[in-house]
């Protein structure tokens, strides 16, 4: 059975309402616990959660430091191509944005490669906008082996493909893919997302298994915070991640939960979600999933990163651009989404030192996964 | 004195190099265990720097590098691995761990013997990280791997001994060394595994997770010693009851 098969039978509304049957003796039992079942997390996410947030930030970061160890990763976006043949209403990159269009070829794609590995980063994460004809499967296999020269890590978010082209960019040398279904509700998902591919939850929501068939080392699934209820979407996204580690077990597997962020042509965010809130849904995916790798990126504050990143974060973006071109070809251009923590990676690296954390550029080689 | 292969070593403690929150504090409390053998992921060095924040501090300590392959997930990456090692760190000194389960980071026993038959035939020194599945311990010495490193419970879980009764089996058949590697959380795990027996321990999270790291491989040196000074001694075996400390049948020696 397919992930999109299991979602159907899954009924939003009881799962929302059940987050508010919780206690405060339901949290206390289940943050001393050694191993969380759904339900547990779900108490965890619940509004009578947040009166324990000191306890669970507290336990998270043992978790996090026994697991990881004080270390974490650091790794930049590489943005290639802002087209995009989908309407999403939070979007900078819609198809119907006013914004230039670019798609970087191979000399400035060389270009950027090289201002972001003089920055000290070995780890990137390629992003596109979603263009099936301009920027598919034929466009990465031109442009994967030179990126591929320039890192030891190189990650994708792109559209959803099919399991033979993922099958070929593990070959070309991809070690991980981020898909993320921004929101697990149907009626909210629909509204969002108005035209183009990602209309089709089915295809978007089985795209891990896809990933998964083609024996991709590393996994990227997460929600777009705001879109709809966070909680029951928490729990949805936590229920996705344990069936893909059931059917996928020789995956590695990485969570984001970005916040909408003000783009240009950009919607107000329907449902947002506080600080507070924030820190509990990933403290609780921490106590749920000890290895589960947690990212976080400069979509949020330096203060909110300095903070958070001690808690639970495995890896962060440093020093990001979200444009094509902008580290280096056309570093002016319009980007995705306004960045709020626009610290170089020299300054955040030396900001996690002082916390006592060790900033890890390189953990990975080419031969592993291929 | 631990022996592998055509090497001693005064110290029966061996440390993994990662977790640390510096690379100078995985330095000082290298030193502070007083540990000769030390493990380094392949994955985690950069070459083309030429100081490299985790092969410079151990270089400058002067220990044996001990090379691994973690990341791994079948003998073929172990295999690419061994070699880079080779060629970059001048050893054929290898810790072989093969794990496909990133979740609990189990070895995986058929891939693992796979490539120590492999990399033995290529002049590795080969210590392979493995379950505590006495059958599988022999498979590997038969391959001729230099030591065995079946696990004490899984990978940074600090629980000790979990597979206790598997390794006393393990030690007795063994005639290659036995470093119980992976699960030892205290001290007192690593003084019980030397006391069974046990050539050596390895130990990073521990240590590494420590809230004072040195203080913890300070304590991880003495605790090695106990156990190794303990079992060389003799360890006194438990009874359900008293027995009196004169035999009470002396007297007929007497008669």
């Amino acid at each position: 059975m397919s992930f999109y098969h299991k979602w159907q039978t899954i009924d939003w509304q009881s799962l929302q309402l059940q987050s508010r049957a919780f206690s405060a003796a339901d949290i206390q039992a289940v943050i001393s616990k050694q191993r969380l079942t759904l339900v547990d997390l779900q108490a965890l996410l619940s509004p009578a959660a947040a009166a324990f947030l000191p306890q669970l930030a507290s336990k998270a970061q043992q978790v996090t430091r026994q697991r990881f160890g004080a270390t974490v990763q650091l790794y930049a976006p590489l943005y290639l191509s802002n087209l995009c043949a989908n309407e999403c209403t939070y979007c900078g990159f819609s198809l119907s944005q006013k914004v230039k269009r670019r798609t970087l070829n191979l000399a400035e794609i060389e270009q950027e490669c090289q201002a972001i590995k003089a920055m000290g980063i070995e780890q990137v994460l390629i992003v596109t906008g979603e263009h099936e004809n301009k920027v598919g499967i034929a466009y990465f296999r031109n442009v994967l082996p030179l990126i591929r020269r320039y890192f030891s890590t190189v990650q994708l978010e792109v559209q959803p493909l099919s399991t033979d082209e993922y099958s070929e960019l593990k070959y070309l040398g991809v070690d991980a893919v981020m898909v993320y279904q921004e929101t697990y509700n149907q009626s909210a998902y629909q509204s969002h997302h108005l035209r183009g591919n990602k209309t089709d939850i089915a295809w978007r929501l089985n795209t891990p298994d896809r990933i998964g068939n083609a024996g991709i080392d590393k996994i990227g699934i997460g929600i777009l915070l705001g879109l709809s209820d966070w909680r029951t979407d928490a729990i949805l996204l936590a229920q996705h991640l344990q069936y893909l580690q059931h059917q996928y077990w020789q995956s590695r597997y990485s969570l984001s939960v970005p916040r909408i962020r003000p783009c240009s042509g950009g919607i107000e965010t329907p449902l947002a979600i506080s600080d507070k809130e924030l820190v509990q849904l990933i403290c609780a995916f921490r106590l749920f999933s000890p290895e589960l790798e947690i990212s976080l990126s400069t979509r949020e504050s330096a203060v909110f990163r300095q903070h958070v990143i001690p808690l639970a974060i495995t890896s962060i973006s440093a020093g990001s651009k979200t444009q094509p071109g902008g580290y280096s070809v056309a570093p002016d251009s319009l980007e995705q989404f306004s960045i709020d923590d626009d610290r170089t990676v020299v300054q955040v690296a030396e900001a996690l030192k002082n916390q006592g954390i060790q900033p890890v550029y390189k953990d990975w080689e080419h031969y592993l996964g291929r | 004195m631990l022996c592998i292969a055509d090497k001693t070593f005064d110290s029966r403690l061996l440390l993994g190099s990662g977790k640390f929150s510096s690379s100078q504090l995985m330095q000082q409390a290298v030193a502070a265990s007083g540990c000769q053998l030390v493990t380094l992921a392949m994955k985690r060095l950069n070459l083309a720097l030429k100081h490299d924040d985790l092969l410079t501090p151990l270089r400058e300590l002067g220990v044996q590098l001990l090379p691994n392959t973690s990341g791994a997930k079948n003998a073929k990456e172990a295999i690419l691995a061994a070699q880079l090692a080779r060629d970059a760190l001048d050893t054929n000194w290898l810790k072989l761990e093969i794990h496909p389960d990133p979740r609990y980071l189990m070895p995986d026993p058929i891939e693992t013997l796979i490539a120590a038959k492999e990399l033995v035939k290529q002049g590795f020194i080969v210590l392979p990280y493995c379950s505590a599945d006495p059958v599988l311990c022999k498979h590997l010495e038969d391959a001729g791997c230099a030591a065995v490193m079946p696990l004490g419970a899984a990978i940074g879980s600090n629980q000790g001994l979990q597979t206790r009764a598997m390794l006393e089996i393990i030690i007795q058949q063994a005639a290659i060394p036995v470093i119980i590697d992976a699960g030892i959380g205290a001290p007192s795990h690593a003084a019980n595994a030397l006391e069974l027996g046990a050539s050596a321990v390895l130990v990073n999270t521990a240590i590494a997770c420590s809230n004072d790291p040195v203080t913890m491989a300070n304590a991880f040196r003495l605790a090695c010693m106990a156990g190794s000074a303990a079992y060389q001694a003799g360890i006194a075996t438990p009874y359900q009851h008293a027995m009196a400390t004169s035999p009470l049948t002396a007297f007929l020696d007497q008669l």
